[in-house]
C-alpha cells in the first residue's frame, strides 16, 4: 500500500471525501450569508441559529404531522423562509439607514431569543432525527465504508449552490439582483420594487440555512446548540472568501472542508483551529480576502 | 447601501463638544461615584458590588474601542478571559503577590491585544468584528487545551493572598477596597485618553476615516494604539476579577462573554463615559436577580439587545444626555 | 426575588402542619438547589433536581422530626463565578445551611471552596471530577453519584471482563477527556486488555466520521468515547451511520446519562455499553418514584441518576440535622452525614468515606436493540452489578489531605 507522509493513500481518499461533506455544510451555509451580505448589507447572526431551526421544523414535522424526510427537505425550508421574511419586514427592515454594525448586534440578539426559546421548549439533550430508510446503509468503496446519507449530502448541496449561481448569474431575476447590490438607488427608479427584492433575498437567505439544518438533522445532534458554534466558523470562512462573489464563497467553503479534513488525519488536534489558522494567514497576504474585490 | 449612512455611534458626544462647565459636571460625577462607592456595601452585597464594578470597568474599556474608535470587538472576552488565566496561575502556582498577579495578567492582556489587533485593524466595520470574534475564539479553544488553565474545571481555589504583601484581602471589605481603588483608576485613565489630544484624534478617525488620514494622521497606528489600551484595561478588569471571585474559567473567554459586554455598553449608551457603568450595573443585576427563571435569562437578553438596536440606539445614559443636552 | 419567593412557598403546608402541633424547638433548614436551568446540563439537572428535592423533603416528613425544611432554587448558568457568587450570597445573606446539585465540574470546585470558608455543607451529584474527594477536598462537600474513576473503573473493567480486551479511544481534546482516558486506560491495562490507539477530537466537534473511520481502521474490538454531552451524542450517532457496530466493534460510552440515550434514541444508541449508579426501571422502588417524579416534569420524564442523587442526599442530610439539632456548623453536619450509614430507595445501603466520597453499587447496561424496547423510556438491560467497593477509587489513592496516610 502506497502512503503518503506515513497515512496510507486510501485512508487519505476516505478522509478527503470526508472533508467535501462537511465543506457542504459550511458552502451552503456560507452561500445564505454572502448573499445577505451581499444585498442587505447585514451579517446575519442569527444563520446559526435559523440553521438549528431547519433540523427542529424537520423533527416537528415528522413528530407533529407525520412528515418524513423527504418533505421536510423541502417544507422547513420554507417555513424557515417565511420566518425569515417576518423577521425582516418587521425588524431588520429597520436598520437600513443606519451602520452595519447594528444589524450584527440585532441578528445577534435574534439569535439568543431564538436558541432560549428552543432550549426552554426541548431541552439541550437532542431529538433523534432517523436517516431515511431510502438512504440508509452505505457503499463499499475500495478505500472506505461511504454511508449513501453522506453522498446525498454532497450531492444536495453542490446542486442547490450551483442553482443559486446559476439564477443569480444567469437569469433576469438574478441581473436584478446583482444590479441592486452594486447601486440599489439606481435600480429603483427602473422601477424594480428594491424593498420587496431585500426582504425575498433575506427570505432565501435563510431558507438555505433551513435546507442546511435539515440535511444535518440525520447525522449531527438535534439540538439548540447546534448552530451556535458553527455559524463562527462559517464566518471564519466568509472572511477567507471574501464575500466578493457567489462563487468564491462556495468553493472558499467546500475548500475549507477539504483542509479541515486532512487536517483531522495529520494533526486531529488542531482541526477545530485551522480555518483561523487559515484566517490569519489570508489576511497578512490579502486583507480582502481570497475572493473579495476591495479591501 | 448603508455605505452612504453617517455612522452614528456616539452621536451625542459627536455633537455635543465638551466645554468647560461640562468637565465642572464630570468632576461632580466622578465625585459622586467616589461617594457612593464608599457607601453602597453599607446597604449591598459586597461580592455582587464587586462584580459590578469587575464588569464595569470592562465596558468601560470596551466602550473606548467601541464609542471613540468606532469599532466593534466581538472578542473581547479573550483579553478579559485570558487575562484572569494569567492572574490566577501566577498567584496560584508562582505565589505573586496580588498587585504582582493581575500585573501579569493585564500585560498579557496587552500582548494578545497588540498581536490580535495588529491583524484586524487591516479589515473595516464588520469584517473587523468577524475577526476578532475568530481570533478570539482561537483563544478560547488554547485556554481550553492548554495545561496551565485546567480545561473545563478552570483554575479554582485562588489565594487572594496579601497585597504588597502585607495586607490581607481575605476580608470582603478589603477586597472592596482594592476593587474600588482599580475600578476608579480604570474610569480616570480612560476619561483622560477620551479628553486628550489623542482622543480627539481617535475621534476623526471614527468619523471620518480618509479625511483623518489626508490631514496626515496615520489611523493605522491610533487605531492599534487605542485597540491594545481597550485590551489592557480589559485585562485589568478579567485580573481582578479572578482574584475577587478566586478562579479563572472557560466562561471569561467564551464567545458569549464577548456578547454580553457589547450589550452592557449598549444598554448604557455606546460613546458616553459613564453609559458602560450603567450598562453593568443592569446587566450583572439582570443575571444575578434572574438567575431564578433558568433559560428565560438568555431570552430576555436577547430581547434588550433586540429593543435597544430597535428603539433605544442611546442607550440610558444617552437618553439622559440628551435629555439635560450635556455630554455625559 | 420573586422566584426566591415562590421557591418557598412550595413547602408552606409542612410548616403549617408543625405550626398546629405546637412543637418548642424546631430547626429551621433551608436548602438551595444550585444547577444548571438553562445550559447544556439541564436535562440531567434543571427543574428536576427540585422536584426530586421536593419529593425527599415529602417523604422525610420533617415535621415529625421537630424541623421546618425550605428550597430554594437558582441557575447558575454552567458559569463558576455565577455559581460561586449564588453560593455566597445565599450562605451570606439568605440562611441557606446545604446546597446540592452543582453539576458542571467547574462549578462544583468553585461552590465547594466557598462551601469551606463559610462552613456550610455541599453535596454534589451531578460534577464528574474526582478531585472533589481527591486533591481538592474539603470537610464540607460530599460527593454524591458518581465521578470519573467510577465510570472508568465500571465500563473498563466490565468491558475487558467480558472480552474487549483491545480499546481505541476518541478522546476530546481537554483536561476532561484526556484523564477519563488515562484512568479507562489504567482499568483496562490492569485486567489484561490493551489499548492500541486513540485519537484527540477538538471539542467541541459535530463531524466525528474521520476520527470514527479511524477507530474502525484500528480494528480494535472496543472504541471507547472519552467524551460527554453533545460530543458523544453526535459520535454514537455517526457510529451507526458509518456502522461501526454492525462491523463487529463495540461502543463503549464512559459518560452517558439515560436522558442522552434517550435523545439518541434505542435504534442509533442499540448495543451501546455505559456505567451509571441509577436507573428508573431497576426495581419496584425506584419505579414508584421514578413515577411520582414523572408526573411532575414536562414531557414526564423519568428521572436520571443525577436527580436521584438529589432525593437520596437530601433525605439522608435531613437524617442528619434531626440528630445534630443545628445547621449552624457545617463540617459537624458533615461528620454525622459520615458517621451514620445511607439507606434510601433508589441506592440502598451505603456509606460516606472520610474524603466525602459516597459508596454504592453501580451497574453496567446495555442499550435495549428497538424490538426489546417497550417504550421512549425503555432504555436497558442490566448486564452487571459492580459492588460500590469495587467501582470507587480506593480511599488512599486520591491524595485528600482529610485522609491521613
Amino acid at each position: 500500500m502506497s502512503m503518503i507522509f506515513g497515512v496510507p493513500t486510501q485512508a487519505l481518499f476516505g478522509q478527503l471525501l470526508l472533508g467535501l461533506i462537511n465543506g457542504s455544510f459550511y458552502a451552503i451555509l456560507s452561500l445564505g450569508l454572502a448573499i445577505i451580505f451581499g444585498l442587505l448589507n447585514i451579517i446575519n447572526f442569527a444563520h446559526g441559529a435559523l440553521y438549528m431551526m431547519g433540523a427542529f421544523v424537520a423533527w416537528m414535522l415528522l413528530t407533529y404531522v407525520g412528515l418524513g424526510y423527504w418533505w421536510a427537505l423541502g417544507l422547513a425550508p420554507l417555513v424557515v423562509g417565511i420566518f425569515g421574511v417576518v423577521l425582516e419586514r418587521v425588524l431588520i427592515a429597520r436598520l437600513y439607514k443606519l451602520d452595519h454594525l447594528y444589524g450584527l448586534l440585532l441578528t445577534f440578539g435574534l439569535a439568543l431569543i431564538i436558541q432560549g426559546l428552543f432550549r426552554n421548549q426541548y431541552g439541550v439533550s437532542g431529538l433523534p432525527y432517523a436517516i431515511p430508510p431510502e438512504l440508509s446503509g452505505g457503499q463499499r468503496l475500495p478505500f472506505m465504508f461511504l454511508p449513501n446519507y453522506r453522498a446525498w449530502v454532497v450531492v444536495a448541496s453542490l446542486t442547490v449552490c450551483i442553482a443559486t449561481w446559476l439564477v443569480i448569474e444567469k437569469t433576469k431575476l438574478g441581473a436584478y439582483l446583482r444590479a441592486a447590490t452594486e447601486n440599489p438607488t439606481l435600480v429603483q427608479a427602473f422601477g424594480v420594487n428594491v424593498p420587496l427584492f431585500l426582504t425575498l433575498t433575506y427570505g432565501f437567505g435563510v431558507a438555505l440555512a433551513g435546507f442546511a439544518g435539515v440535511l444535518a438533522a440525520p447525522i449531527y445532534s438535534v439540538n439548540p446548540n447546534m448552530g451556535a458554534d458553527i455559524i463562527i466558523v462559517v464566518f471564519a470562512v466568509v472572511v477567507i472568501g471574501g464575500m466578493g462573489s457567489i462563487i468564491g464563497s462556495v468553493i472558499t467553503g467546500f475548500a475549507l472542508g477539504l483542509v479541515e479534513g486532512l487536517t483531522k488525519v495529520f494533526y486531529p488536534e488542531a482541526s477545530a483551529t485551522v480555518i483561523f489558522v487559515i484566517m490569519v494567514l489570508v489576511l497578512l497576504v490579502k486583507p480582502a480576502g481570497l475572493f473579495g474585490r476591495t479591501a | 447601501m448603508a455605505d452612504t449612512a453617517a455612522i452614528d455611534v456616539a452621536p451625542i458626544a459627536a455633537a455635543l463638544p465638551t466645554r468647560r462647565d461640562d468637565k465642572a459636571l464630570h468632576r461632580m460625577i466622578f465625585v459622586g461615584i467616589a461617594l457612593l462607592l464608599i457607601a453602597a456595601p453599607m446597604v449591598l452585597y459586597p461580592v455582587y458590588l464587586m462584580k459590578v464594578l469587575c464588569f464595569a470597568l470592562f465596558a468601560l474599556a470596551f466602550n473606548l474601542l467601541l464609542g471613540y474608535g468606532g469599532l466593534l470587538s466581538f472578542g473581547h472576552a479573550a483579553y478579559f478571559g485570558m487575562a484572569s488565566y494569567l492572574c490566577a496561575y501566577t498567584a496560584k502556582s508562582l505565589g505573586f503577590t496580588p498587585e504582582l498577579a493581575i500585573l501579569s495578567g493585564t500585560a498579557t492582556a496587552a500582548l494578545f491585544g497588540l498581536v490580535f489587533g495588529s491583524l484586524a485593524i487591516r479589515r473595516q466595520g464588520i469584517y473587523f468584528s468577524m475577526i476578532t470574534l475568530a481570533l478570539a475564539q482561537m483563544a478560547f479553544f488554547f485556554s481550553l487545551q492548554a495545561k496551565f488553565t485546567g480545561g473545563e474545571d478552570g483554575i479554582q481555589a485562588v489565594p487572594r493572598g496579601n497585597l504588597f504583601g502585607v495586607f490581607s484581602l481575605a476580608d470582603d471589605r478589603a477586597m472592596y477596597g482594592l476593587v474600588c481603588v482599580v475600578f476608579m483608576a480604570g474610569m480616570l485613565l480612560i476619561y483622560r485618553i477620551i479628553h486628550s489630544p489623542f482622543g480627539q484624534v481617535l475621534k476623526a478617525i471614527r468619523d471620518n476615516e480618509p479625511r483623518a488620514i489626508s490631514l496626515g494622521y496615520r489611523a493605522n497606528q491610533y487605531k492599534l494604539a487605542v485597540f491594545v489600551l481597550s485590551a489592557t484595561l480589559a485585562g485589568l478588569a478579567g485580573s481582578t476579577k479572578a482574584i475577587v471571585f478566586q478562579l479563572a474559567s472557560l466562561t471569561d473567554v467564551h464567545w458569549s462573554m464577548s456578547g454580553e459586554v457589547v450589550l452592557m455598553t449598549l444598554v448604557g449608551g455606546m460613546g458616553t463615559v459613564f453609559g458602560p457603568i450603567v450598562g453593568a450595573l443592569v446587566i450583572v443585576t439582570m443575571e444575578t436577580y434572574l438567575a431564578q427563571f433558568g433559560a428565560w435569562v438568555t431570552i430576555i437578553q436577547g430581547c434588550v439587545f433586540v429593543l435597544c438596536v430597535l428603539l433605544f440606539r442611546e442607550g440610558i445614559v444617552g437618553l439622559v444626555a440628551k435629555l439635560i443636552r450635556k455630554p455625559l | 426575588m420573586v422566584g426566591r419567593l415562590i421557591g418557598s412557598v412550595s413547602l408552606a403546608a409542612l410548616a403549617g402542619a408543625l405550626m398546629m402541633g405546637g412543637a418548642s424547638a424546631q430547626t429551621n433548614v433551608k436548602i438551595g438547589i444550585l444547577g444548571d436551568r438553562s445550559g447544556a446540563y439541564s436535562d440531567i439537572s434543571g427543574e428536576g433536581s427540585v422536584v426530586a428535592a421536593k419529593l425527599a423533603v415529602e417523604d422525610f416528613k420533617p415535621a415529625e422530626h421537630g424541623l421546618k425544611v425550605e428550597i430554594v432554587s437558582a441557575d447558575h448558568q454552567n458559569k463558576p463565578d455565577v455559581g460561586a457568587g449564588i453560593a455566597r450570597q445565599w450562605y451570606d445573606r439568605d440562611g441557606v445551611d446545604m446546597i446540592t446539585d452543582g453539576v458542571t465540574s467547574s462549578v462544583a470546585l468553585a461552590i465547594s471552596q466557598v462551601t469551606k470558608e463559610k462552613n456550610k455543607v455541599f453535596i454534589d451529584t451531578g460534577a464528574g471530577t474526582a478531585d472533589l474527594t481527591g486533591s481538592q477536598c474539603t470537610p464540607n462537600t460530599i460527593h454524591w453519584v458518581y465521578d470519573t474513576v467510577a465510570l472508568a473503573n465500571g465500563t473498563g473493567g466490565a468491558m475487558v471482563k467480558r472480552g474487549g480486551n483491545t480499546w481505541f479511544f476518541l478522546t476530546a481534546d481537554y483536561v476532561f477527556g484526556q484523564t477519563l482516558q488515562r484512568d479507562t486506560s489504567a482499568v483496562i491495562v490492569k485486567n489484561g486488555g490493551k489499548v492500541i490507539g486513540s485519537v484527540k477530537t477538538p471539542f467541541p466537534t459535530s463531524d466525528f466520521s474521520s476520527f470514527l473511520l479511524q477507530a474502525q481502521g484500528s480494528g480494535a474490538k472496543v472504541i471507547g468515547l472519552a467524551n460527554a454531552g453533545t460530543d458523544t451524542i453526535n459520535s454514537i450517532k455517526q457510529a451507526g451511520e458509518f456502522g461501526i457496530t454492525e462491523g463487529g466493534q463495540a461502543l463503549a460510552g464512559l459518560l452517558v446519562f439515560s436522558s442522552d440515550v434517550h435523545s439518541l434514541g434505542t435504534k442509533v444508541a442499540q448495543g451501546l455499553v455505559l456505567t451509571e449508579p441509577f436507573y428508573w426501571d431497576l426495581n419496584d422502588q425506584t419505579r414508584a418514584f421514578s413515577d411520582r417524579f414523572s408526573k411532575q416534569m414536562k414531557g414526564n420524564s423519568k428521572p436520571t441518576a443525577n436527580h436521584a442523587g438529589v432525593y437520596s442526599d437530601v433525605l439522608h442530610y435531613l437524617k442528619a440535622v434531626t440528630e445534630t439539632k443545628s445547621t449552624a456548623d457545617g463540617a459537624a453536619t458533615v461528620a454525622k452525614m459520615k458517621s451514620i450509614p445511607t439507606d434510601d430507595p433508589l441506592f440502598g445501603k451505603g456509606t460516606i468515606r472520610a474524603d466525602g466520597r459516597k459508596i454504592h453499587d453501580m451497574y453496567l447496561f446495555e442499550v435495549k436493540k428497538p424490538a426489546e424496547s417497550k417504550g421512549e423510556w425503555d432504555l436497558y438491560n442490566k448486564l452487571e452489578t459492580i459492588p460500590g467497593d469495587q467501582v470507587f477509587r480506593p480511599l488512599n489513592e486520591g491524595n485528600c489531605p482529610l485522609v491521613k496516610g
